[in-house]
């Protein structure tokens, strides 16, 4: 009895001594600016996410080196979402309780949402690099959320148009992931077609992402006579859906988004990717500041930036630089820093519109060509 | 009728895609009565196996179908040897524990083995080479019947017969029913337990190691991820067809790779699960065993 006891004791003891040990830890670390990066860092999509943490990591490093802002250094604390809105919810909760400041974040649209309600309540501007869904910013109920992409409607707005305008085609397939990316892009080219009267829209489904094989729908839109394919989601089941195609001997064209517009696409589809359109961020390669973040993120991670990297850093320096003009870490002052101030990135000089869009940044057709992406002027 | 008969093969095809992992949890579920979610992950180190030595190989300049027949090898050892370590480490200490703890272990693993594999290899997609070679005699067939369909359909059956028979009218086979019988009593009349389980094992993951490198090169990409979905639907295939039967499991897969082609075909992709799960439901209710499994009644 009295053994259990002492048992009691030394667990509660225990226990203590981690609840103080904690409490200091965050004591000591509370003279630094907090910068949140959150998305999917791990799970299948974590290449959209970890290259714009890397990204971030490269300016928050350029920051310091200069300073800090406010004379205080700036500390990332990244959490990962996997990309999925029930995890989300916790990311933000525990990104809260750090005590982070702005948070760059988060990747994938379906998860941001979830998010942001948390983010909001806590008084917490939230910017994403990478979250397209038009809902984000039109809808008018997240006065924390910016972007520095162009959402998707702007996407499939492209899409549609270059596909009845510019390659021509009345029939049009429209496919998607039945994710809040894919789909809405669907809808919103499904509902761009119709209104433009020049084409008609005679297909118009879902696929399971991570089915073993897509044969039953690909011959459904092959029977469905459509000359192209317009598909909403990401490159997994892009490269699928085109590898099939393409052996079954179908030529039907196929027209994506920037979540196919990713090298792992052409790398995994191999010669069957030739020939396939999808839309992506335009490119700034011209721009001297786009081209010295590339050498500076391969000389640093020995690798080639992520399709998401360049807007990852310039939302981290928007961020950054907002706290600083603002001249304090206040809610209501950095939003209006957001607003008014222009700031130089590698996308170009940009600021944010009222809803949250970042002005001046909008998207590209690319063809793939001889296993590469290149832009259509 | 041409489009009937496309949406039929594609069902059959799905069908001996789920059936090649289903076999190795019904296999497991026959002998111990544990649902082995580690299974899944096999499958995907399998298929990592093989898309390593493919590619060693390729450069050497080695001949394709001695790059199959190498590869395939080297994933069955390696899967096996995984298998085997798996259900040592995981599920051996547990044998007598209640039902809950090794199922929860079996997760854990599962879990475990992803990430491992996430860390020691790459997040992204990888391409997998087409192992399997063009046979001239399909061409005309080529929107019906692919020649890596072909041989994932021939595969599925052969093992499928190999497998009865190796459980009906081997040694070994008699050990693994009397094992899966009454452990007990097995035991006492000199079945070594121990090693009939862990054959169980090694043969159950041989098999999710041959779905690996089949299903692969007919996907023709992979990453670590893929053992879990696929798992899913074998699982739900398994259950379908009557968990612990071997010809049940094929049946299901068949029968749940048939409805999901059909749904997409004639209703909407929309529906694809929708349909399948709601025919599991359906089938349950009436045969709460599965389509060939006994349903059994309680020992009292």
């Amino acid at each position: 009895m009295k053994k259990s006891h002492l048992k009691k004791m030394t667990v509660i003891a225990v226990i203590c001594t981690w609840i103080t040990l904690g409490i200091s830890g965050a004591g000591v670390a509370a003279d630094t600016i907090k910068l949140g990066v959150a998305g999917a860092l791990s799970g299948d999509l974590a290449s959209y996410g970890l290259p714009i943490l890397k990204a971030a990591k490269l300016v928050v490093n350029d920051v310091n080196a200069k300073g800090g802002i406010l004379g205080k250094k700036v500390e990332i604390i990244s959490e990962d979402d996997m990309c999925k809105p029930e995890i989300a919810t916790n990311t933000a909760t525990k990104l809260v309780s750090e005590g982070v400041t702005v948070v760059l974040g988060h990747v994938c649209s379906g998860a941001t949402k979830p998010a942001l309600d948390i983010y909001k309540d806590a008084h917490i501007i939230a910017m994403s690099a990478s979250a397209t869904s038009p809902d984000l910013t039109q809808s008018g109920k997240y006065p924390n959320f910016f972007r520095t992409i162009a959402s998707d409607d702007a996407q499939a707005k492209l899409e549609v148009n270059f596909a009845l305008d510019t390659l021509k085609l009345k029939k049009i397939a429209v496919l998607h992931d039945k994710g809040d990316y894919g789909k809405g892009l669907a809808e919103y080219a499904k509902g761009f077609i119709e209104k433009s009267g020049k084409g008609e829209v005679v297909f118009f489904e879902g696929v399971t992402p991570g089915a073993v094989d897509y044969s039953a729908v690909v011959n459904k839109i092959k029977r469905s006579g459509a000359q192209a394919i317009i598909f909403g989601g990401y490159h997994p089941e892009a490269s699928k859906i085109v590898t099939q195609m393409r052996k079954d001997g179908m030529k039907t064209v196929f027209i994506s988004d920037d979540g196919v517009k990713d090298d792992t696409f052409i790398k995994v589809a191999g010669k069957y990717a030739e020939g396939v359109y999808a839309t992506g961020p335009k490119d700034t390669s011209s721009n001297p500041m786009d081209k010295a973040v590339r050498e500076e993120y391969k000389k640093v991670y020995g690798e080639d930036v992520g399709v998401f990297s360049i807007n990852g850093y310039a939302a981290a320096q928007a961020l950054l630089n907002a706290i600083q003009k603002a001249g304090s870490t206040n809610y209501d002052a950095i939003i209006k820093a957001l607003r008014t101030d222009y700031v130089e990135t590698p996308l170009g000089k940009i600021k944010f519109d009222d809803r949250g869009d970042a002005v001046g940044v909008g998207f590209s057709m690319y063809e793939v060509k001889n296993g590469k992406y290149v832009e259509l002027k | 009728m041409e489009y009937f008969l496309e949406l039929f093969m594609g069902g059959l095809i799905r069908g001996s895609i789920y059936a090649l992992i289903a076999l190795g949890y019904t296999m497991v579920y026959g002998i111990i009565e544990l649902i082995n979610f580690a299974h899944g992950e096999i499958y995907m180190i399998g298929a990592f196996t093989a898309l390593i030595v493919a590619s060693v190989l390729a450069v050497m300049g080695v001949h394709q179908l001695a790059i199959l027949a190498i590869a395939m090898l080297a994933a069955i050892v390696y899967s096996s040897a995984y298998g085997f370590t798996v259900e040592k480490i995981a599920y051996k200490p547990l044998r007598h524990a209640p039902r809950l703890s090794p199922l929860i272990s079996a997760i854990g693993m599962s879990i475990f083995l992803q990430n491992y594999v996430l860390l020691a290899q790459t997040s992204d997609f990888l391409p997998f080479p087409s192992l399997i070679p063009d046979f001239k005699f399909l061409e005309p067939y080529s929107s019906i019947l692919r020649p890596t369909e072909l041989v994932i359909l021939l595969t599925t059956g052969v093992v499928m017969l190999l497998l009865t028979l190796l459980i009906k009218f081997t040694k070994i086979g008699k050990a693994m029913r009397a094992t899966a019988q009454d452990r007990t009593m097995a035991l006492l009349v000199g079945v070594n337990v121990n090693q009939v389980i862990s054959i169980t094992f090694v043969i159950g993951s041989a098999l999710a190691a041959i779905g690996g490198v089949l299903i692969a090169s007919h996907i023709g990409q992979i990453n670590f991820f893929i053992g879990f979905i696929a798992g899913i639907k074998a699982f739900t295939a398994a259950v379908l067809g009557g968990i612990g039967s071997v010809p049940g499991a094929v049946l299901g897969s068949f029968v749940l790779g048939l409805t999901e082609s059909f749904a997409t075909g004639y209703v909407s992709s929309d529906y694809e699960d929708v349909f399948a799960f709601a025919l599991l439901v359906l089938i349950l209710i009436f045969r709460p065993g599965g389509l060939l499994g006994k349903s059994s009644t309680q020992k009292v």
